[in-house]
């Protein structure tokens, strides 16, 4: 276990004018909800918010824990990796795609477990990665965030987990379905020594990780816009026959429908944390 | 395809031995005879040992196969249908009632399919909706409340991925019940009769035994949806239940079942009777064993059960 510094982004600078000028393409990009062509770096000041349209860009697992918490961490079983439990082969080896995904990413699988400080108070976070083979959920991702539970028990932390994921990890078969069961059981315990679980679902969240702990949380939010779902929009098509009506299935419309305690902007998003931890053990 | 193949040489070596005794008539002494008898049988217990994935997953799905009633019918008595979820309604796809198991009083909790086209749609082909998943839970606190231990049934494609669905909760539903059965304090076994399919089927399978019929399958997600997504092809189904490992065999071998139930030779659709014969030496060994422990060790062994699942990892340098 290792302290890592993080140097905050800072929000309230503006990218210096000599910068600006230099116009190639990979320096712009294009909002992907109003269109707007927004220079990239003022994106990632604003913590990838479109600063015309409010829309929320994905965020990788580390971006998500600068966000959240207090410039430093501590990561947990950082060196946990799937062994390829079935030998899994579809049109390329899985073992072929962990390999890929790892190099690429620099991480082992798809979620970044650690304690850290939000406002100043411990908490254990969990922090999902979209682009590591779409955030799936198999054996390693289950036992992260069990070990992670178990350690928020063990020494009294709230725990918070961000959820990024399409759902259970196919290539590990049953054995994925069964984390959602592993996660489930060690929620219980955490329920039963009163200590607070916030859940934040991001843009996606499905399958199997909504099926469990996403919709486990003492409070359950999300971000404006996030797709949340069990099953995914497109089985829903094929199942129903028809198109889905606008707005299915995102952020807002569980909100209208009982399931999220509050849709949180990005910006709030830390505060908003902070607020329920002081409520929940002030 | 090769074991339709071989089941048809099978076959046609049954025909050929029971003419063979025919034209040898009664009285004959034979010797040959029964050695050819032995050895065709030998070929045929070898055949259906030797099932692959997708020939028991279509074994799982057969529309004769025994559904959770039968069981009930033939393993019960004194079955009393509870039904709603006390918070929206009704859904006939899941089935919760009351019951004696061997004089003992049990609830009895699972899916049921139809046989027919009309039962079918009734039943929603086996797919429960969120108020499916809650009326399930009620029932169990009711038994826990009472101290009756649980059995469950599970035989179903999936939750229901539709509309009014996803509106209700899916994903809530079957996420409570995950966490609330790790911590009901009476007895849970699981039997997986059918498809065990994904977490509509793990919403009422969390349990201190967990058996699977030797035909059924338990997968994360149907063969045929892997094969789309991840063949970009339906009609890789076959490929892809082979290589999800959903078998009986595969699962207990991985540690996440308990004990393979056998079925008739041919599967359990040949023969209720026997079939739930087969089950009930296993349902009730389960149960026994359960009511020896305190809740405590119970909640304890549950507990370890689902948490040991899933070692499959190592460290590597990143
Ligand atoms: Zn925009």
């Amino acid at each position: 276990m290792a302290w890592f510094k993080r140097e905050k982004k800072r929000i309230d600078q503006p990218t210096p004018p000599d910068e600006r000028r230099v116009k190639t393409e990979g320096l712009w990009t294009k909002c992907e909800n109003c269109r707007t062509t927004v220079w990239k770096k003022d994106l990632e000041a604003n913590w990838r918010v479109c600063p015309k349209c409010q829309h929320h860009f994905r965020l990788s697992a580390t971006q998500r824990l600068e966000l959240l918490l207090d410039s430093r961490w501590v990561e947990h079983d950082a060196a946990l990796a799937s062994s390829d439990p079935l030998h899994f082969t579809d049109t390329r080896p899985y073992a072929a795609r962990l390999k890929d995904a790892r190099k690429k990413l620099g991480m082992a699988d798809a979620i970044i477990t650690a304690e850290g400080l939000l406002g100043g108070r411990s908490v254990m976070c969990c922090s999902m990665e979209f682009n590591f083979i779409g955030g799936s959920m198999g054996a390693v991702v289950g036992e992260k965030v069990t070990r992670a539970i178990e350690t928020a028990i063990a020494r009294k932390f709230p725990l918070i987990i961000i959820s990024c994921s399409g759902g259970a990890r196919m290539m590990e078969g049953t054995i994925s379905l069964m984390q959602l069961a592993k996660v489930s059981a060690a929620l219980a315990r955490l329920d039963e020594v009163r200590l607070p679980f916030i859940s934040v679902l991001t843009d996606p969240t499905t399958g199997g990780v909504t099926a469990s702990y996403a919709m486990l949380g003492d409070i359950n939010i999300a971000e404006p816009g996030a797709l949340i779902g069990f099953a995914g929009p497109r089985v829903i098509e094929q199942t129903i026959r028809q198109k889905l009506p606008k707005g299915f299935q995102t952020a807002e419309f569980l909100l209208e429908h009982g399931f999220l305690d509050a849709v949180v902007h990005r910006k709030d998003l830390k505060t908003y944390i902070s607020s329920a931890l002081d409520f929940f053990l002030a | 395809m090769k074991r339709d193949h071989r089941s048809e040489e099978i076959e046609k070596l049954e025909r050929e031995v029971e003419d063979l005794r025919r034209l040898a008539g009664p009285e004959e002494p034979s010797g040959e005879l029964d050695r050819l008898r032995t050895e065709v049988l030998q070929l045929r217990r070898e055949f259906y040992e030797h099932l692959g994935a997708w020939q028991r997953t279509l074994l799982a799905r057969h529309s004769q196969r025994p559904y959770m009633m039968d069981y009930v019918r033939l393993l019960f008595e004194d079955f009393h249908e509870l039904h709603g979820d006390r918070a929206y309604g009704e859904d006939p796809a899941m089935i919760a009632g009351f019951a004696k198991y061997h004089g003992r009083p049990v609830v009895v909790i699972g899916q049921q399919k139809g046989r027919d086209t009309k039962q079918r749609v009734a039943l929603n082909f086996g797919q429960a909706k969120p108020e499916g998943y809650r009326k399930a839970l009620r029932v169990m606190h009711m038994a826990a409340k009472f101290g009756r231990p649980i059995l469950t049934f599970v035989d179903t494609p999936g939750a229901y991925p539709g509309l009014d669905a996803e509106e209700r909760g899916q994903a809530e539903a079957i996420a409570r019940n995950l966490r609330e059965m790790a911590r009901l304090p009476v007895p849970i076994v699981v039997t997986i009769t059918g498809e065990g399919g994904s977490g509509g089927a793990l919403a009422i399978a969390v349990g201190d035994r967990v058996n699977m019929l030797e035909n059924s399958i338990y997968s994360v997600i149907s063969p045929e949806g892997c094969a789309s997504i991840l063949w970009r092809d339906p009609a890789k189904a076959e490929v892809a239940a082979e290589a999800l490992r959903i078998t009986a065999r595969d699962l207990r071998e991985l540690g996440i079942i308990d004990e393979i139930i056998p079925e008739p030779e041919g599967g359990a659709h040949l023969d209720h009777e026997v079939s739930a014969a087969l089950l009930d030496r296993v349902l009730d060994r389960s149960l026994r064993d359960l009511l020896a422990l305190t809740p405590a060790a119970l909640l304890e062994g549950r507990y370890n059960k689902f948490r040991r699942m899933g070692q499959f990892f190592e460290a590597i340098r990143t």
